[in-house]
């Protein structure tokens, strides 16, 4: 490994000029699980590290427009300990609590898990579902995007040079809302998602589904939103033929490759089982509030 | 070579300092700079736990901590579990229970477990079996491990 040089700035403005002014050989440093792991192993060479932990603004969950604002180095472990937040958006939850050991949810981070951009990541799905907006600094200053525009393949984001994903907004929540994701895996700790799905509906008074958003880990290049699944359920009460659709649609939507984990066969079937499972489940919170 | 840091830290209540390389692990410094053997390294990966302790009061492994973090922060190490010779009741546990054979799991285990007992003084079998998940042990099966947690608990809520 060659010089390495590690900064720790106060300050966002001097974060992003630090990355700015490293040549693109440098990474931002948060909970360090998956950059650690990948300077160890060589498969990054960085030159500088920039540490954003000692950034208020990436370090706090705020209320915001009748939402939330996550900042994107909070650890896993305490957006779990965050009971408002754990009542309103439990599916995000659902995704942040597989994320490794105790250990690792101490130091992991929603920010990290996205810009690592594993198509597997298991908070990804649960953040595009739930109509997520990340906001980046960069040197041309503060922009928003939805969190699906982030990862663009894996290992690869559409962040420029300089950029940094600082929090996370989720969005008001309206009555009779529900978010669920589960993942498939082989074990049920310590594993990586076969096949992941994040499903968020709202409902109205009758139980009539009048918003959906499905998303899809581990079975393509980048997270899925699928729209063809999502209107399977709009309008309906969720029923078995509405399930039955979404379980195909999904099937449908998935661009798998075969690996370790499981065939291109395996995965599509396994996913319009789970979205199924995870629509009931996402239905089943829904009524409850 | 990159120029050596010089970090203040605070490990099991004690001030001490070290010098590091930037990419230097948090389980390195306190391996080879602060000579506190007692945390192990496995898999340097974060995946097998032989490494946790207590970092700015959050379990962490230590493998995926950079020791230039460590500045103005507190680490709490199996070095830091006994009170001189009065053994922590996990450890005695450990012991009377056998929950430890080549011990190499152990003091991340026993790390780990203290956490446990002081978020959740009765915790279910399934609730430190999950606790627990990030603990590798390759010797005992776990049962051991398991049962030795669980008397320390009953012995430490006085039942």
């Amino acid at each position: 490994m060659g010089d390495l040089r590690y900064e720790a700035p106060e300050t966002l403005e001097a974060a992003v000029a630090l990355l700015t002014g490293a040549n693109g050989r440098s990474r931002v440093f948060a909970g360090g699980t998956d950059v650690i792991v990948q300077m160890q192993s060589d498969l990054i060479e960085p030159e500088l590290l920039v540490d954003i932990k000692k950034i208020p603004e990436v370090r706090r969950i705020t209320a915001e427009k009748g939402g939330f604002r996550v900042g994107a180095a909070v650890t896993c472990m305490e957006l779990t300990e965050h009971a408002a937040f754990c009542k309103a958006w439990p599916g995000v939850i659902d995704g942040v609590k597989l994320i490794g050991s105790i250990q690792v949810k101490g130091r992991a981070t929603m920010g990290g898990n996205l810009c690592n951009a594993s198509p597997a990541a298991d908070s990804v799905p649960p953040l595009v579902a739930s109509s997520v907006i990340a906001t980046i600094a960069g040197p041309k200053g503060v922009r928003h995007a939805p969190v699906e525009k982030i990862p663009t393949g894996p290992g690869k984001t559409s962040l420029a040079t300089g950029e940094i994903v600082t929090s996370f907004l989720f969005p008001p929540r309206p009555r009779h809302s529900g978010d669920a994701y589960q993942r498939f895996t082989p074990r049920t700790e310590m594993d990586i998602a076969v096949v992941g799905v994040g499903v968020n509906l709202s409902l109205d008074d009758r139980g009539t589904c009048i918003a959906a958003r499905i998303s899809l880990g581990a079975v393509a290049p980048t997270v899925l939103l699928v729209d063809e699944a999502a209107r399977t359920l709009i309008g309906t009460r969720v029923d078995e033929a509405a399930l039955e659709k979404l379980a195909k649609a999904a099937s449908a939507a998935c661009r798998p490759i075969d690996d370790k984990r499981g065939t291109k066969e395996y995965r599509i079937k396994v996913t319009g089982v789970l979205a199924r499972r995870v629509a009931q489940q996402a239905l089943e919170r829904a009524r409850q509030n | 070579m990159s120029k050596k840091i010089h970090v203040t830290t605070t490990v099991n209540g004690d001030a001490c300092e070290f010098l590091c390389e930037p990419q230097q692990t948090l389980l390195d410094a306190l391996r080879n700079e602060l000579m506190l053997t007692g945390t192990k390294e496995g898999c340097s990966t974060g995946d097998c736990g032989a490494c946790t302790v207590v970092f700015d009061g959050r379990l962490v492994t230590s493998c995926l901590v950079l020791a230039v973090e460590a500045e103005d922060k507190t680490v709490e190490t199996i070095e830091g579990m006994a009170k001189g010779d009065r053994l922590h009741p996990l450890q005695r546990n450990f012991l009377e229970y056998n929950g430890a054979q080549c011990g190499i799991c152990t003091p991340g285990i026993l790390i780990a477990a203290r956490a446990l007992l002081e978020r959740n003084p009765d915790p279910t079998e399934s609730e430190v079996r999950y606790w627990l998940a990030g603990n590798l042990c390759r010797c005992t099966g776990y049962d051991k491990v398991i049962r030795s947690v669980l008397a320390a608990a009953k012995e430490m809520r006085g039942a």
